[in-house]
């Protein structure tokens, strides 16, 4: 194991970097198209989408309310793919590994943008910010898990021992999901039933309001796709810093603190 | 617009974390690559 000097900043074993950072070209055009999907959808959301009859100006907190939840189900979704991967490829690449605690990262960011902003649209609709019906509570429970999982990620250890653990508890994790999904079925819920995702596949929806919020399904995986590119390239680096000198990681980490 | 401090508090908190998240990820990545050499980037 080569190891750096603790107090450099930038000599490496094989000379000074030239570039920093974890952008490229692909992921700059990423972030633009995400910046656009942003702007779009405060456009749509807060200015050219109408009412709704019975929920009225309330509706356009929906906007970002949904696709936030969908993009969280996806991002736990695809940390139980990479962890599985993971763990049953004879390969057990560690990049699988980063990609799933990358991905979870961003889940817990979008879990937790749901809940704050479903109990604002909560207080409008339901008159509270929060109850503890069926849909909220188990939410707020796969919250509360994949803080654990990422709590998980960073004991002590070896990347293996990190990789392995965690891509376990990923996939009892995602069994939260469907639970959570069909809450609204199983339990008598204050939370209203899907609208989009029907089983009958019958969208009683306005065309502006679904193209609405078709528009913040589209920005919010552009962003997903970009913080999860950038989130796991710093997870590789940290772990090549790892392999180069844990000293080194000790200090930024220390740095990093005060 | 009625009810605008919950509807556009709603878009502040949502892009808000994001972008605060989005910023912390570019800093630390920022931090951690200047103290590794170019070829264990493979993404440059």
């Amino acid at each position: 194991m080569a190891s750096l000097p603790a107090t450099s900043t930038t000599t490496t074993p094989t000379g000074p970097p030239t570039t920093t950072g974890t952008s490229t070209k692909a992921t700059r055009l990423l972030g633009a198209a995400a910046i656009v999907g942003i702007v779009w959808l405060a456009a749509f959301g807060l200015g050219f989408s109408p009412a709704d009859v019975n929920q009225r100006e309330s509706v356009r907190i929906l906007y970002v309310h949904v696709p936030s939840a969908w993009l969280a189900y996806l991002a736990f979704f695809v940390t139980a793919v990479a962890s599985g991967i993971y763990l049953f490829s004879k390969k057990h690449s560690l990049g699988w590994d980063r990609l799933a605690g990358a991905s979870a990262e961003v889940g817990v960011l979008f879990m937790g943008i749901t809940l704050v902003v479903g109990a604002l649209w909560g207080r409008l609709t339901w008159g509270v910010f929060w109850e503890w019906d069926a849909r909220l509570t188990s939410t707020a429970f796969m919250f509360v898990t994949y803080i654990g999982y990422l709590t998980v990620r960073r004991l002590g250890g070896s990347h293996e021992q990190r990789a392995r653990r965690s891509a376990v508890l990923a996939l009892l994790a995602v069994l939260e999901i469907p639970l959570v999904h069909w809450s609204v079925k199983l339990w008598r819920s204050l939370h209203q039933d899907a609208t989009v995702l029907r089983p009958d596949g019958d969208v009683k929806m306005n065309g502006l309001m679904l193209f609405t919020l078709f528009v913040g399904v589209i920005a919010f995986t552009l962003m997903y796709m970009w913080l999860v590119i950038h989130r796991q390239r710093t997870m590789a680096a940290e772990d090549a810093l790892d392999d180069a000198g844990l000293d080194l990681a000790i200090a930024d980490r220390k740095a990093e603190h005060q | 617009m009625e009810d605008a401090g919950f509807i556009i508090g709603s878009y502040v908190v949502t892009f808000g974390a994001v972008g605060a998240y989005a910023l912390w990820v570019l800093r630390r990545a920022r931090r951690v690559t200047s103290r590794l050499p170019d070829d264990a980037k493979p993404w440059t």
